[in-house]
């Protein structure tokens, strides 16, 4: 760290002996393919003669590119503010209030690490343009990013001792690796696998001889034989894959509370990261169960908090997840932790049931979804009379409807909501099952939704606005009064002026 | 289940706002709808001017989207109309809103963000304004639409004041 003036500081310099590394690894993905076409036009020589000058000139101005960024990039923490100077050609000037940062994430890929580097963003969570609210350093040492975090997050006041904060709240036990092929991923990874190996055969121009020789391997088979085969192996491979993904992102995972009231969670394989979450941000927890790990009795744990920093729909789910799916016991113990319950909110609380009538919704939807493609394989076999597409049809009806129903059932059977203590609890969902238990007082505000379908059937959907996580937690096709009962008791005197009690079935004032 | 599931008592449900809309939103939402459905009616009896060939399969779609549009511009607003209520009252704001889903927010004071008010062209047309209430929440802003502009007026300058007295940082 070179100091030019009052606190100034420089980036790490070896960012630039990384950035040539990585190029350099993007250049032999590219090069390899480059040199057997060119090879195999000329001669071997000649296409190293023309790649190899080509990756050292991709190299070399890649490299002074991140050696004039290095040199342009200055940051300094102030008293009350962080500074980050930076920008070859347009300069940009960024000042963050040090008392509205929120969060201060670490990320080290397996490079970085190699030279105890870390890529550090601090952001303060605020709704804004993009960019305006994070400030990014990529990357600095591994030390004085530990010591950013730590400055920037402690809110005990300088002088005093503070709390010790109760150390690690859970670990990894690698036995929850078992959740992690169940679930969408399995199957999309394992036809991605296959995706996989016929670009790379195309590279190489063989992309004919690999179908060609699996269709030889296959012929003596029957062919819904060879379909069993290759699905068979593509879920072998995807299961493999999302092991192994689970692993790469999950491994050392630990979670702690630290002095300064901050939830840290640590986790990573090959990319370490370390995402900060300021307790008094947060305004509950959801217990999220898909399905798959729902039948093994497992759960994960999301945080629901305020000013989140959302990059993209992948790095979001990641960044609120306090525990990856675990025995649902498990699950419930972190949530009483996190929320510093005696017993997590998600498993105190009595959920009481919805109306019957949801339940017929729900079975319409079902059985709306599961006549969908069936009607549209009839229309097709009988405007092309192909008689395949007919038997087809009354296939996927036999096949999808008692799926459909099953699933209806199963999301009946988990709408509920409740009070538990200082958290409302509304669970719904049954691919997906989520319970949230939302801190009363962090309801800003109540929506209630009705169609004219739910108005003939006396439901409505119940939506507390919330600062936090999705900006709104529904509990879904409630019973009018019964909604408006539990809305008025979790967060009195919202609803409450504008309640008619008693209100008569014939009320004139319904349009 | 069900005898449970009917609150302590009576049964509940939330009384409509106390004030309506102004009267020329009908004209206002009426207009709205004659554009966005006139404008490509429009395009497609133009392209059927030219395109002889294609005639009938431009104007088809052309008449039954004519169609549509005239019967939910003489229907659609005074359904709205009907539906459109708003209420200040000294703790919140409460707004009933839409017509095939209908929806019935409250944002209490204390929790208000910022107070905004909107007028379009046509919305001036009309003499009317929207009153767009913000809350901490990304689903929480809750609008007020087809209101008397100097009314809209009074009623942002109200808020404002009313929750800058209001103490909290609204999350």
């Amino acid at each position: 760290m070179t100091t030019t003036e009052v606190g100034w500081q420089q980036l790490d310099r070896r960012t630039v002996v990384v950035t040539a590394l990585t190029t350099a690894g993007v250049c032999v993905g590219g090069g390899v393919p480059a040199v057997y076409w060119i090879g195999r036009a000329t001669s071997l020589w000649i296409a190293l003669a023309i790649v190899l000058p080509g990756a050292a000139l991709v190299i070399a101005i890649a490299a002074l590119a991140d050696l004039l960024r290095w040199h342009k990039t200055r940051y300094r923490v102030l008293a009350d503010r962080v500074q980050l100077n930076k920008g070859i050609v347009f300069r940009t000037r960024r000042s963050l209030a040090r008392e509205r940062i929120r969060s201060v994430d670490l990320t080290a890929g397996p490079l970085l690490r190699v030279f105890r580097l870390v890529n550090v963003k601090i952001g303060t969570g605020e709704q804004t343009g993009a960019g305006q609210s994070s400030l990014s350093l990529y990357p600095v040492a591994r030390a004085e990013a530990e010591r950013l975090r730590r400055e920037l997050l402690d809110r005990t006041p300088a002088g005093a001792l503070g709390d010790a904060g109760d150390g690690r709240l859970a670990t990894l036990d690698p036995q929850w690796i078992r959740y992690a092929p169940m679930s969408f991923v399995t199957p999309t990874l394992g036809a991605a696998a296959f995706g996989l190996v016929l670009q790379v055969a195309d590279w190489f121009g063989m992309q004919d001889g690999v179908v060609m020789w699996t269709f030889n391997r296959m012929r003596e088979l029957p062919l819904v034989v060879a379909i069993l085969v290759l699905v068979v192996i593509g879920l072998v491979i995807g299961l493999v894959a999302a092991s192994a993904l689970f692993v790469e992102m999950w491994w050392q995972y630990r979670l702690d509370r630290e002095p300064g009231g901050t939830l840290r969670v640590r986790r990573g394989l090959l990319t370490a990261r370390s995402i900060s979450l300021e307790e008094r941000r947060l305004r509950g927890v959801e217990l999220v169960e898909p399905l798959g790990n729902r039948l093994l009795g497992a759960a994960r744990v999301d945080a629901v908090a305020t000013g989140l920093v959302k990059q993209s729909e992948n790095e979001s789910t990641d960044h609120k997840t306090l525990l990856p799916a675990a025995p649902r016991t498990e699950a419930d113990r972190v949530a009483a932790a996190v929320l510093r319950e005696p017993v997590s909110p998600t498993a105190a609380v009595v959920l009481r049931a919805h109306p019957v009538a949801a339940r017929g919704r729900r079975i319409r939807w079902g059985l709306a979804g599961a006549a969908a493609p069936a009607l549209v394989l009839l229309l097709l076999g009988w405007l092309l009379s192909v008689e395949v597409l007919l038997h087809l049809a009354w296939l996927s009806a036999v096949v999808l409807v008692p799926i459909a129903v099953a699933l209806a059932l199963d999301a009946y059977r988990n709408l509920g909501h409740g009070i538990a203590g200082e958290y409302l609890v509304a669970r719904s969902g049954s691919v997906r099952r989520g319970t949230v238990a939302l801190q009363r007082r962090g309801v800003i505000g109540w929506t209630a939704r009705q169609s004219i379908f739910q108005r003939r059937k006396g439901l409505l959907t119940l939506t507390a606005t919330t600062a936090a996580g999705s900006g709104g937690y529904s509990v879904h096709d409630v019973g009018e009064s019964q909604g408006l009962a539990f809305a008025e008791a979790a967060v009195p005197d919202l609803f409450g002026p504008f309640l008619d009690r008693a209100a008569d079935e014939s009320d004139s004032s319904r349009v | 289940m069900s005898a449970m599931s009917i609150g302590e008592g009576a049964a509940l449900r939330l009384r409509p706002p106390s004030n309506q809309v102004d009267r020329r939103a009908v004209p206002w939402w009426r207009t709205t709808l004659l554009l966005t459905g006139g404008v490509p009616v429009l395009v497609l009896v133009v392209l059927a001017v030219f395109l002889s060939g294609a005639r009938f399969w431009l104007l088809l779609p052309a008449a039954v989207l004519t169609v549509l549009t005239l019967l939910s511009a003489l229907l659609l607003p005074l359904w709205w109309y009907r539906v459109h209520r708003w209420e200040v009252t000294d703790e919140a704001v409460y707004t009933r809103t839409g017509a095939i889903w209908q929806e019935w927010r409250v944002v209490p004071m204390s929790r208000i963000q910022t107070v905004d008010t909107q007028r379009g062209p046509l919305e001036q047309y009309f003499g009317l304004a929207t009153v767009t209430v913000t809350t901490a929440s990304a689903r929480g802003a809750v609008k007020i639409p087809g209101l008397q502009h100097m009314l809209a007026a009074d009623l942002a300058q109200q808020l404002t004041e009313t929750t800058q007295a209001t103490p909290g940082d609204a999350t």
